[in-house]
């Protein structure tokens, strides 16, 4: 069973007011098939977690450890992470002109299973993919992210995660932005993924409107830059009702 | 501008009088000759190089030109044989060496700048390649085509002179490939009769030390319309300055050019459109890609639209990536417009460095970092090549381009 463990794990970034620290000691345990939310208030360190998981070279480790079913991934470039199983949705996909997204599907599927697909089923479950995200056949011939609406971004990273079959991936605030139609859709394509593979989500999230339609098995609360507090779904629905104040006034007090 | 008389002291801030620069007709053109020309159209013109001063890096059109790498182009006599080039004719088309006395022969501009006088005033016969309608007179329906191949001119000073005549009603494409070694400064004549297509694609592909000037001259008729593309891969120095003149009504020209220079290659356009009839078209829109230490591409692109152009859309950009340091691009867009009664009239340029955050994107999808700039320049530089609109060409040059970055 694969196993996507982060222990005590510190991570720094350069600003102009200096070095600041962002996460101080995180520990958290990913197993196959299991889908775990991560909350916390804005500035928290949410993202910062999953941009260091993939390797942004903006984040700096001081310390304590990211594994893959045993593989140091902290000691592995960008897209040699990508390449051991490790999937990354932007909240802020980036635009790449000149380049279609059929042709970037198929450079990173190539990238990731190390030979080319095989043509026939490969254009036949972009299309089945493309038509359960309720994206227009015209999209693939579109330039990567160029001139997308937020909606056709995030539905973009959806089919990437079900054509790339990763063995983990990390959701960064993967709702933000989304109409409730396109919420749904997306969560479905998530769900329809976690079906067809097995992954486990780590699912980034400021607001609990997206557990409604993707259930998760834990919950966590982050704040300042650690795990403040661990539970089931229902921790979730307490936040909804609560909001972050709580771990905010321990914090200031703490 | 010129120092008080009476003064015993030299002005510091005034350069040296040459003398040797006072008293041509370039000088007395441009009125005391002291006063720089600011305006393109403004520049002086003439076939004969003799009317030419010497060249100074304080001019306009020189001054961001490595004038030491081509001085024989501009102060010897090059030779003035046809090149050796083979032609390939496909259609309603005829390749002819002519004399210097063709009627075609001086038609569609003038040489602006003295390595471009100096090729007219030295070439012996001319290139003319013609594109006809075709034999069953249907109009526009069968293309003819022309490939020049040019892969070995020699390292000797030389001078050539082309010209090509789209008849009215003609449809046609014409490519000259270049490649090898070069010492060539050159002129290329493009004249669209009323209502012709044509698309003409210059490629340079030339070996490392080659230095490549040349002067385009096109002139379009009454609803013709005109692509014209630049692709300039190779060679030390390659300086390329398309001007078009606009004098028919509902003239359409789509000016295209990408490049990609690497450490000590100096590549450069000064693309000039003038507006000079009612209700004409121009879009210019040029690419490049650099790295290396020392790798410098120029582009001025001027636009004027004149008195005469009124209802006149036109829109011109230029774009770069700077894949390292040490490489410098120098973009310079101009607009002059003298009526009020234009549709449109635009510029853009940006010369940016490689985004990291899509090199981050793509290796995030397991895409290693060398196929991911890959993909990037690919993709930036496609944008005009996929405006060629010929697929074979397309394909050639995509492959071209790939080729330059796996060098990298």
């Amino acid at each position: 069973m694969s196993v996507l463990s982060i222990h005590d794990l510190h991570v720094s970034v350069e600003t102009d007011q200096g070095t600041k620290r962002i996460l101080n000691g995180v520990d958290l345990t990913v197993n196959e098939g299991e889908i775990h939310a991560i909350m916390g208030p804005n500035g928290s360190g949410k993202s910062t977690l999953a941009y260091t998981i993939a390797g942004h070279p903006k984040y700096h480790v001081e310390g304590g450890s990211v594994t893959l079913d045993g593989v140091d991934l902290l000691s592995l470039s960008v897209d040699e992470r990508a390449r051991a199983g490790l999937f990354l949705a932007m909240q802020y996909p980036v635009e790449i002109p000149g380049v279609t997204v059929t042709n970037f599907l198929r450079t990173a599927k190539t990238a990731i299973d190390g030979e080319a697909p095989a043509i026939r089923g490969w254009i036949k479950d972009i299309r089945e993919s493309m038509k359960n995200l309720r994206m227009d056949s015209t999209f693939a011939e579109r330039n990567v992210n160029e001139g997308f609406s937020g909606g056709e971004k995030k539905r973009h990273e959806i089919l990437q995660l079900e054509l790339l079959k990763p063995k983990f991936a990390v959701l960064d605030e993967t709702d933000s932005g989304l109409d409730v139609d396109a919420l749904k859709i997306v969560s479905e394509g998530v769900n329809r993924a976690k079906a067809n593979t097995g992954l486990g989500l780590l699912l980034i999230t400021h607001y609990t409107r997206i557990l409604r339609y993707i259930k998760p098995d834990f919950v966590h609360v982050f704040v300042d830059g650690r795990v403040a507090e661990e539970g089931g779904p229902e921790l979730a629905d307490r936040l909804e009702n609560e909001g972050y104040d709580r771990f905010l006034n321990q914090s200031n007090v703490g | 501008m010129s120092a008080p008389v009476t003064s015993t002291h030299i002005p510091v801030v005034n350069p040296a009088i040459e003398h040797s620069r006072l008293g041509s007709r370039q000088h007395s053109a441009g009125g005391e000759g002291l006063i720089p020309i600011q305006t393109r159209s403004e520049r002086f013109t003439s076939f004969d190089v003799t009317d030419f001063e010497p060249v100074s890096q304080t001019d306009a059109e020189w001054k961001y030109s490595p004038l030491a790498k081509f001085q024989p182009l501009l102060s010897s006599t090059p030779s003035g044989d046809p090149l050796q080039q083979e032609t390939s004719v496909r259609g309603a088309a005829t390749v002819d060496l002519v004399p210097r006395d063709d009627a075609r022969i001086g038609t569609a501009g003038a040489p602006e700048d003295r390595a471009s006088a100096n090729a007219w005033s030295t070439f012996q016969q001319a290139t003319a390649v013609t594109i006809r309608v075709d034999a069953a007179g249907i109009t526009g329906t069968q293309a003819g085509e022309v490939i020049i191949t040019r892969s070995n001119i020699g390292a000797e000073p030389r001078a050539a002179h082309t010209v090509i005549t789209a008849e009215p009603h003609s449809r046609g494409l014409v490519i000259i490939r270049n490649s090898g070694p070069a010492m060539l400064t050159e002129n290329v004549e493009i004249v669209l009769g009323d209502n012709a297509e044509l698309t003409v694609v210059s490629v340079q592909e030339w070996q490392d030390d080659a230095v490549h000037l040349a002067s385009h001259f096109a002139k379009i008729g009454r609803g013709a319309r005109l692509k014209h593309v630049t692709v300039t891969l190779g060679g030390a120095v390659v300086r390329l300055n398309p001007s078009t003149h606009l004098n028919g009504e509902r003239g359409n020209v789509e000016m295209l050019g990408v490049y990609f220079a690497d450490a000590g290659q100096h590549i450069e356009h000064q693309v000039f459109v003038n507006h000079d009839a009612p209700h004409t078209v121009s879009r210019v829109s040029y690419k490049g890609a650099l790295q290396g230490d020392g790798a410098h591409t120029v582009w001025i692109g001027d636009v004027l639209i004149g008195r005469a152009g009124s209802g006149t859309d036109s829109y011109e950009q230029n774009r770069n990536l700077l894949l390292t340091d040490g490489a410098r691009a120098d973009s310079v867009p101009n607009l002059e417009i003298e009526t009020g009664d234009i549709l449109g009239a635009g510029h853009a340029t940006a010369s940016g460095r490689f985004d990291d955050e899509q090199l981050f994107y793509l290796q995030a999808r397991g895409i290693t970092e060398e196929e991911a700039r890959r993909l990037v320049v690919r993709g930036f530089l496609s944008e005009i090549s996929q405006k060629i609109g010929y697929p074979e060409l397309e394909q050639r040059l995509e492959l071209a381009i790939e080729a330059e970055l796996r060098v990298s």
